[in-house]
């Protein structure tokens, strides 16, 4: 059994007090303790923002990229070590702004990978400017007569995109979140899980109250597989706001598809001669 | 023996399946074979060539001097007839002839031939090319041996292959044999092109992973390992744009394996952000810029030295880096796999600059010699890395830290962070331990300086003129210096590769006496005079600078050169 305290980085931590990200990172540590996973074995993958701070607060393999840019490296490492467990924990203007383009395709990509998205829906570190996720109408600090732009969903974006793993959860809700984050792990293939998180600096609307008076778990009884429910289930936000597994479809992930690595040790572990290449003068003759 | 041969027309007409027979042929008739593309952003009409030379002896580049064209429309015709040669020849279907060309009999080097007619007999128009090639060989005394039909068969199978084959014999039979040609002598040669040449160099050197986004003139380097993928056992991975392509690469080198992407100029500007990530969290990387002329979408297909300045300093703040630039196609090989081993060694972000002109010229070489190639990771130990208490950025005198790599060690993890950091890499703002990682970062450079190598000279030993030139120009400079020096001219050139950090040992000496200074540079600026001029402080006082996107020739290079000096 690995030590919990394993997982404790001795990095101060620079989010507020009583900021949601501390209710994922402690169900983050716990998730990775009860699956057994060592920190040597995992790689917390971020962008920029408050939750891209995640990487400095968990003590495991970390890489900290660029503003939008978590994705592509996650993918990357995973396909270069299927034998890490990638995980990115970054923030909705990190995951669903700067880095749009790499979420649309990395749901068609499908590698082995979760994609936690700490959703507070405002800009943190920036201070307080509309995100993706702001509902139209809110005041920020950019947007002072309100957002004008039409608010995304991840979670229906994700299910349109065919995404082999959507869920939604709440960063209050620890045990929630943990049997999410399993659900996510223990995933073959790419799985987003937007997590609601109360910003308590930048965001009076979208409250630790507000979210725990909305949210829902959905029951045994919905099926993620139904693709015309979850895409009816994902509509849902307002009075009420499910959390659960919302969608899945079982489909080989991206290094499934590689048939010729099939079988085969992991890019990392091959062993590269310069003569392996030389085949290929034959056909130049 | 030297001869030019330029095969011309829209795009769509089989120019590229012709040429390339007509290449494999003469290398395989054992002859020096050197070929360059020109070709319009188009999938159909415009005007398009291919230029395929060949000698007994070697050759390194394109001549503007042609001694054949087989014209497949008008326009090529009127476009190229100046180049021809005394002894030179055109070829052109009398379909077109007949048609577009009034008084036949002024032009006493056209040959006309009737391979669309002759094609058609045979039932398919699309022998036509066949048909001429088969001309083109009578007319060169090439006969039809073993080697050519085995040249047919690459090309084609099953009944094409018949029809072609009957094609070529028909093309052979028509015409008459005008030139004689001494024999070729080069054996065990291969037949290469510049985006394979530096592709198979990246095989050879361990490469793993290459994540790009299509773009020409880059697009056959990726073709080229996506073509191996199945049999290299490695990941090649066509990607949403460039920003995804080099943060992926990044990743998969974090993660232990050789990554590299490559793009063109326009797809390289989008990298630029992740340039620094590369440098500050020490990633080795490689990055091809296989260059067009700018800017935006310039002229897409074309080819240019127009990105130096930019990559030397492209992406904001300050980052060690090297930037090299490829040669010819020999080059390219050994490079790609140097580049390799020097972003390994030093954790650092390496630069190549290719461009059109090199990435589409097919040269015949010795095979590459494998055994040169060798593939040093600089992975650290157990013990070089301390894993008890493992510092991925510790502060050492050379300035290269141990590297690990994620779950190499239980005991040592391993942080990458763009934000600046602590030997553990994790955020800090601390001025001093910035001071302290930034010194260790650009210290690399030093280390680095001492395995530059110096640019190729060519010509005269203590040149009155000294021409400075780089990359792809290599081969005309070369040929042009030679025909200087013939003509008695007291001329010399550096040919650079290594451009930053700057190899000054020759330069310096060279420029000591020279009296007259010329940077010879496709772009408008003199972008590597600027660059020598800030570096060491010498001035290149005459220019020779073109950038109409075609490569400039030995001949040219000759009367420019001559201009200025005049």
């Amino acid at each position: 059994m690995i030590d919990p305290k394993i997982y404790n980085s001795s990095d101060e931590n620079a989010w507020c007090p009583g900021c949601g990200n501390f209710g994922i990172l402690d169900a983050l540590k716990e998730t990775l303790h009860e699956l057994e996973l060592h920190p040597s074995n995992v790689v917390i993958v971020s962008g920029i923002g408050q939750a891209a701070k995640t990487p400095h607060y968990i003590n495991c393999n970390g890489f900290n990229g660029l503003h939008g840019r978590a994705v592509p490296p996650a993918a990357a490492i995973k396909i270069a070590n299927k034998n890490l467990k990638v995980i990115i924990d970054s923030g909705d203007g990190d995951s669903y702004g700067e880095g749009g383009n790499h979420l649309l395709h990395n749901l068609r990509r499908n590698v082995d990978i979760c994609h936690f998205v700490h959703d507070n829906q405002i800009y943190g570190l920036t201070k307080g400017q509309g995100s993706p996720t702001t509902a139209v109408g809110q005041q920020t600090s950019m947007q002072l007569d309100g957002v004008i732009s039409e608010q995304f969903n991840p979670v229906a974006f994700a299910v349109a995109m065919h995404a082999s793993f959507v869920a939604r959860s709440f960063s209050g809700d620890k045990e929630h979140l943990k049997e999410m984050m399993k659900a996510a792990i223990n995933h073959n293939g790419y799985a987003l899980l937007d997590i609601l998180q109360p910003c308590v600096t930048f965001n009076a609307v979208n409250t630790f109250k507000w979210y725990k008076e909305r949210v829902y778990k959905l029951d045994s009884s919905y099926d993620p597989y139904d693709r015309v429910k979850a895409f009816e289930t994902a509509q849902i936000w307002g009075d009420t706001i499910p959390i659960g597994v919302i969608y899945k479809e079982d489909k080989p992930s991206f290094i499934d598809r590689l048939k010729h690595l099939e079988g085969k040790e992991a890019l990392v572990d091959r062993k590269w001669k310069p003569s392996d290449a030389e085949k290929f003068l034959d056909e130049l003759k | 023996m030297d001869f030019n041969i330029l095969i011309g027309g829209f795009a769509g007409q089989g120019m590229d399946t012709l040429s390339k027979m007509l290449e494999l042929i003469l290398k395989r008739k054992r002859y020096y074979v050197f070929s360059n593309k020109d070709y319009m952003s188009r999938v159909r009409g415009g005007h398009n060539f291919i230029q395929v030379r060949f000698s007994d002896e070697p050759v390194f580049s394109h001549v503007n001097e042609l001694d054949i064209i087989v014209a497949m429309d008008k326009n090529t015709m009127d476009i190229h007839r100046h180049r021809l040669s005394k002894r030179g020849t055109l070829l052109i279907d009398k379909s077109i002839s007949s048609k577009e060309i009034q008084t036949p009999e002024e032009y006493d080097f056209m040959w006309e031939i009737t391979s669309l007619e002759t094609a058609k007999e045979l039932g398919n128009h699309r022998v036509a090319g066949t048909v001429s090639l088969g001309a083109i060989l009578k007319m060169l005394g090439l006969e039809i041996d073993e080697a050519v039909i085995d040249v047919l068969k690459q090309a084609f199978s099953g009944e094409i292959f018949d029809l072609n084959e009957k094609a070529l014999r028909k093309g052979y039979e028509m015409y008459e044999q005008k030139y004689h040609l001494d024999k070729g002598n080069f054996e065990d040669s291969i037949a290469i092109n510049g985006n394979q040449a530096a592709a198979l160099g990246a095989l050879a050197g361990g490469l793993a992973f290459y994540s790009a986004y299509p773009m020409t003139p880059s697009t056959s380097f990726m073709s080229y390992l996506s073509s191996k993928m199945d049999e290299a056992g490695i990941v090649v991975e066509q990607v949403e744009d460039e920003i995804a392509a080099i943060n992926m690469a990044i990743g998969a080198s974090y993660a232990g394996v050789r990554a590299m992407t490559g793009t063109s100029g326009g797809g390289f500007s989008l990298m630029t952000e992740a340039l620094g990530l590369a440098g500050i969290t020490e990633t080795p990387l490689v990055v091809l810029n296989v260059q067009r002329p700018g800017p935006a979408t310039g002229l897409p297909t074309r080819t240019e030295q127009s990105d130096l300045s930019f990559i030397l300093t492209a992406s904001h703040g300050e980052i060690p880096r090297m930037v090299i630039a490829l040669k010819n196609p020999e080059h390219a090989f050994y490079t790609m796999a140097r580049a390799l081993n020097i972003a390994d060694k030093y954790q650092m972000l390496v630069i190549v600059l290719s461009d059109q002109y090199l990435a589409d010229i097919t040269v015949t070489i010795p095979a590459f010699d494998f055994s040169q190639v060798e593939i040093n990771r600089h992975i650290a130990t157990e013990k070089e890395a301390d894993i008890n208490d493992y510092k991925r950025y510790k502060v050492t005198d050379s300035g290269v830290s141990p590297r690990l790599i994620p779950g190499q060690f239980r005991e040592a993890l391993v942080i990458a962070d763009s934000d600046e950091h602590t030997e553990y890499g994790h955020i800090t703002e601390a001025a001093d331990v910035r001071i302290a990682q930034m010194d260790k970062r650009m210290r690399k450079l030093d280390l680095l300086k001492d395995e530059l190598e110096e640019p190729a000279f060519y010509g005269t030993e203590n040149p009155e003129n000294l021409i400075i030139a780089w990359g792809s120009t290599e081969g005309p400079v070369r040929e042009a210096i030679k025909r200087m020096n013939d003509d008695g001219k007291n001329v010399a050139a550096l040919v650079f590769s290594d451009i930053s950090p700057l190899p000054v040992k020759l330069l310096e000496k060279y420029s000591k006496t020279a009296k007259n200074i010329i940077n010879l540079e496709m772009n408008y600026t003199g972008q590597l005079a600027k660059f020598i001029r800030q570096e060491t402080g010498i001035v290149c006082n005459k220019s020779v600078l073109k950038y109409d996107g075609g490569q400039i020739s030995p001949s040219e290079i000759v009367k420019r050169v001559s201009e200025v000096l005049s």
